[in-house]
C-alpha cells in the first residue's frame, strides 16, 4: 500500500503552478481577455489552480499558430513523426507516477487506475500510432496498360479536438496520437472540469513537438469550444461528450462542410449466461469481477457496463455474490493505492447521479446496494463521493436507459438468448457491451448480434491500442484506438496518370 | 440582475399533441438564472441531452442556435417573464427517440453549483441546469 502525498505538500510528486495559461505556439500565452477560472479537485472539493478562461480571441491565436506550423509538419516523413510520438511515449513512461498523481487530483479517480491503466495506455497509444503511420502504405491500381491510379494519404491540415473529463489525459491522447501521426496541426480544448493534468503533460512534452503543432486552449464550451468547433479555419472536428453537443458539433461541421467524428456515450449491457456459474472456479471469479467493473472510474466511462443482464437460473445466486463483492470495494482517499472507488469528477456530476438514484427509486427499482452520497470525513469531507449502487428493475426504467455516469448499476434478468439480445439492443446507444459464457458459440453469436461497436467477450474494460473503438446508433460516428482512426485525419489524394502518348480522340 | 429573483416555479404549456398535462417546469432558482441569461443572450431555448459525460443535462442555448428537426419533440413553452411584463417564452425540446424512454416522467429544470460543460450558456457562471424527475402518474 502506498498513499501518495497531496499535491503541493512536502513529499508530493506534483506541485501545480498557481496558474495555467494557454499553450500556444510552443509556449505559455495569457488569455487575451485576462480571465481565469478555478480548477476544483473533486478529491476535497477545493480549488487548487487557476486556469485560463479562453475565448474566441485565444482560439484565433491558436489557429494562427497551427496554420503556421501545419505545412512544414505535414511534410515531415512518417519516420520523423513516428520518432516524435515515440519520444512522447518515453516521457510519459518516465513521469508516470507524477502524471498519475496529477490526474487523480484533477479528476478524482483512484490512483491505481492512472498508474496501471490510463498512463500505460497513453504511452502505448503513441507507440501504436507511431507504428501505424510507419506501416501505412498508399495504394495504386493499374487501370489499363497505360493508366495508373495512385492514392496518397495527406494530412487534413489544422484540426480541432474537444476532450471529455473522465480520462483527461488518455482521452486527449486517443485523439492526439492519430492526428499527429497523420501530420496534422491541432487546436485542442480540454474539459473545463479537468483542465490541468493535460497542461502538466504538455509542460513535459511541449518541446518535443515543433511550435504550433499542438495548441491547447482552456475555457468553457460556450466561450472556447464553440468558436473552435464552428471555425471555418479547421478541416475537421473531433468531439467526445453527449448527444446534444454532439449534434451541435455536427451542425457546425455541416455549415463548414468538414468531417466530424463524435463519440457520444452508451448504456452498455453486460450479459451473463447461466453456464458462467457451471463451476465455482477462476472463470466464475473473473465474471464476478466483470460485473463489479460498473464501478470502475466511479462509473464515469462511456462504456461503463451499467446494465447487467443475468439469465434467470443464476439470477439470485450470481447477484447475491456480486452484491457482496461490490460491498467490499474500498472507497476512500483517491491517492491511496488500495482505494478502488474514488470521487466523482464534479459537483454537478454528483448531483446528477443523486437525481438518477431518486428516479430509480420512484420508478420502483429495488435498491440492492448503496444509494447514498458518502462523506469520507476529514480533508476529504468536501469531496464528491457516491456509494457503489445496485438497482434491480426492468429495461424500460430510465436508470436502464441513460448513462448515469456514476457508480450505479441497473440489473435485470433474461430468459433465453433471444431475450438477452432483445433487451441489450432495446436502447438508443450502441457503444459497448459484454458477454460472459463458457460456450464459445453462444458468446460469438451474441457478440455479433448486439448492436454495439465494441463487445467484450469474457472480459470487460480493456482498451488496448489496436482494438477499434466507436459507436453504433446514437453513440456516434467514427473509430478510435485503431489504425482506422488515421483515416479520420487524412485526405485521399488520387493521381490519375496516363503513360500513353495517344490522344483521346474525342475532339 | 435587472429582474427580481423569482420565488415561483413556472410550468410549461402543453405542446405534445393529444396530451392534457404539462411535462416540464422550471424551479424558482432556474427562473431567476434564466432571466439573467435572457438579459445577456436574448431569447433562449433548451434541448435535453443524453449520452455520456454531461449527458442528461438540459442544454440552454440562444434560441435557434440548436437546429431542431421533425425528430425532436417540443415538451413545452416556459414563460419566464415577471408578472405583467411582456412574455419571454423558452421552448424545451428533446429528441423523439429519447422521449420514447422519458415519456413517463415529468421534468423539473433546477440549478446546482457546478462546472458546466457542453456549450450551454449558464456554465461560465459556475452553475449548471439539472433535471429532476418525477413519475407523471404522481403529477396531479
Amino acid at each position: 500500500m502506498t498513499v501518495y502525498s497531496k499535491p503541493g505538500t512536502p513529499g508530493s510528486l506534483v506541485t501545480f503552478k498557481p496558474r495555467y495559461e494557454n499553450w500556444i505556439n510552443g509556449g505559455w500565452v495569457k488569455p487575451v481577455k485576462g480571465q481565469y477560472f478555478e480548477d476544483i479537485s473533486p478529491v476535497d472539493g477545493k480549488p487548487f489552480a487557476e486556469v485560463a478562461r479562453g475565448t474566441a480571441e485565444d482560439i484565433e491565436l491558436a489557429l494562427d499558430a497551427a496554420h503556421r506550423a501545419a505545412p512544414a509538419w505535414g511534410k515531415t516523413t512518417a519516420t520523423e513523426r513516428a520518432a516524435v510520438l515515440n519520444r512522447i511515449a518515453d516521457v510519459i513512461d518516465a513521469n508516470l507516477e507524477m502524471l498519475a498523481v496529477a490526474e487523480t487530483w484533477d479528476n478524482g479517480k483512484p490512483i491505481r487506475e492512472p498508474l496501471n491503466a490510463d498512463l500505460p495506455l497513453a504511452s502505448d497509444h503513441f507507440r501504436y500510432f507511431a507504428a501505424a503511420i510507419r506501416s501505412q502504405d498508399g495504394d495504386h491500381a493499374e487501370l489499363d496498360n497505360d493508366t495508373v491510379s495512385y492514392q496518397f494519404h495527406e494530412p487534413l491540415g489544422v484540426v480541432g479536438q474537444i476532450i471529455p473529463w473522465n480520462f483527461p489525459i488518455l482521452m486527449a491522447v486517443w485523439k492526439l496520437a492519430p492526428a499527429l501521426a497523420a501530420g496534422n496541426a491541432i487546436v485542442m480544448k480540454p474539459a473545463e472540469q479537468t483542465p490541468v493534468s493535460i497542461m502538466v503533460l504538455i509542460e513535459l512534452i511541449g518541446d518535443i513537438l515543433p511550435p504550433g503543432v499542438l495548441n491547447i486552449v482552456n475555457g468553457f464550451g460556450l466561450e472556447a469550444g464553440k468558436p473552435l468547433a464552428s471555425s471555418p479555419r479547421i478541416r475537421k472536428i473531433a468531439f467526445t461528450g453527449e448527444t446534444t453537443t454532439g449534434r451541435l458539433i455536427l451542425q457546425y461541421a455541416s455549415a463548414n462542410i468538414i468531417p466530424a467524428t463524435v463519440e457520444l456515450g452508451g448504456k452498455s449491457a453486460n450479459i451473463f449466461f447461466s453456464d458462467v456459474a457451471q463451476e465455482q472456479d477462476s472463470f466464475y471469479d473473473k465474471a464476478q469481477e466483470g460485473f463489479v467493473l460498473f464501478a470502475f472510474n466511479q462509473g464515469e466511462v462511456c462504456t461503463a457496463p451499467s446494465r447487467a443482464l443475468l439469465q434467470k437460473p443464476i439470477y439470485e445466486s450470481f447477484l447475491a455474490t456480486a452484491v457482496e463483492r461490490t460491498r467490499k470495494a474500498i472507497q476512500g482517499n483517491p491517492l491511496d493505492t488500495d482505494t478502488q472507488v474514488g470521487a466523482q469528477a464534479s459537483n454537478d456530476q454528483l448531483e446528477k447521479i443523486l437525481s438518477y438514484i431518486d428516479i430509480g427509486k420512484q420508478e420502483g427499482a429495488r435498491l440492492a446496494l448503496g444509494g447514498e452520497r458518502v462523506d469520507l470525513g476529514g480533508d476529504l469531507s468536501g469531496g464528491y463521493y457516491v456509494e457503489p449502487t445496485i438497482f434491480e428493475g426492468n429495461n424500460k426504467m430510465r436508470i436502464f436507459q441513460e448513462e448515469i455516469f456514476g457508480p450505479v448499476l441497473a440489473v435485470t434478468s433474461f430468459t433465453d438468448y433471444e431475450d438477452a439480445i432483445s433487451i441489450a439492443n432495446d436502447n438508443l446507444y450502441g457503444l459497448g457491451a459484454g458477454v460472459w459464457s463458457r460456450n464459445g458459440n453462444v458468446a460469438y453469436r451474441a457478440g455479433r448480434d448486439i448492436h454495439a461497436g465494441r463487445v467484450w467477450i469474457n472480459n470487460y474494460h480493456h482498451y488496448p491500442a489496436g482494438a477499434a473503438f466507436g459507436g453504433y446508433k446514437s453513440s456516434g460516428i467514427g473509430r478510435e484506438n485503431n489504425k482506422l482512426a488515421l483515416g479520420h485525419y487524412q485526405q485521399t489524394k488520387n493521381l490519375l496518370v496516363s503513360y500513353s502518348e495517344k490522344p483521346l480522340g474525342f475532339f | 440582475m435587472s429582474e427580481p429573483a423569482s420565488t415561483a416555479t413556472v410550468v410549461g404549456t402543453i405542446t405534445v399533441p393529444g396530451e392534457q398535462l404539462p411535462r416540464v417546469e422550471l424551479s424558482a432558482t432556474a427562473v431567476s438564472t434564466l432571466r439573467e441569461l435572457w438579459d445577456e443572450f436574448g431569447p433562449l431555448m433548451f434541448h435535453q441531452s443524453g449520452g455520456c459525460c454531461d449527458g442528461s443535462s438540459p442544454m440552454c442555448f440562444p434560441a435557434g442556435e440548436f437546429i431542431t428537426s421533425d425528430r425532436d419533440v417540443l415538451l413545452g413553452r416556459l414563460d419566464i417573464a415577471p408578472a405583467g411584463a411582456e412574455s419571454r417564452l423558452i421552448e424545451f425540446w428533446i429528441s423523439a427517440e429519447q422521449f420514447e424512454y422519458w415519456s413517463h416522467t415529468f421534468l423539473t429544470v433546477d440549478v446546482v453549483p457546478g462546472r458546466g460543460s457542453g456549450f450551454s450558456v449558464e456554465a461560465p457562471r459556475g452553475v449548471r441546469f439539472l433535471i429532476r424527475s418525477r413519475l407523471m402518474d404522481s403529477f396531479a
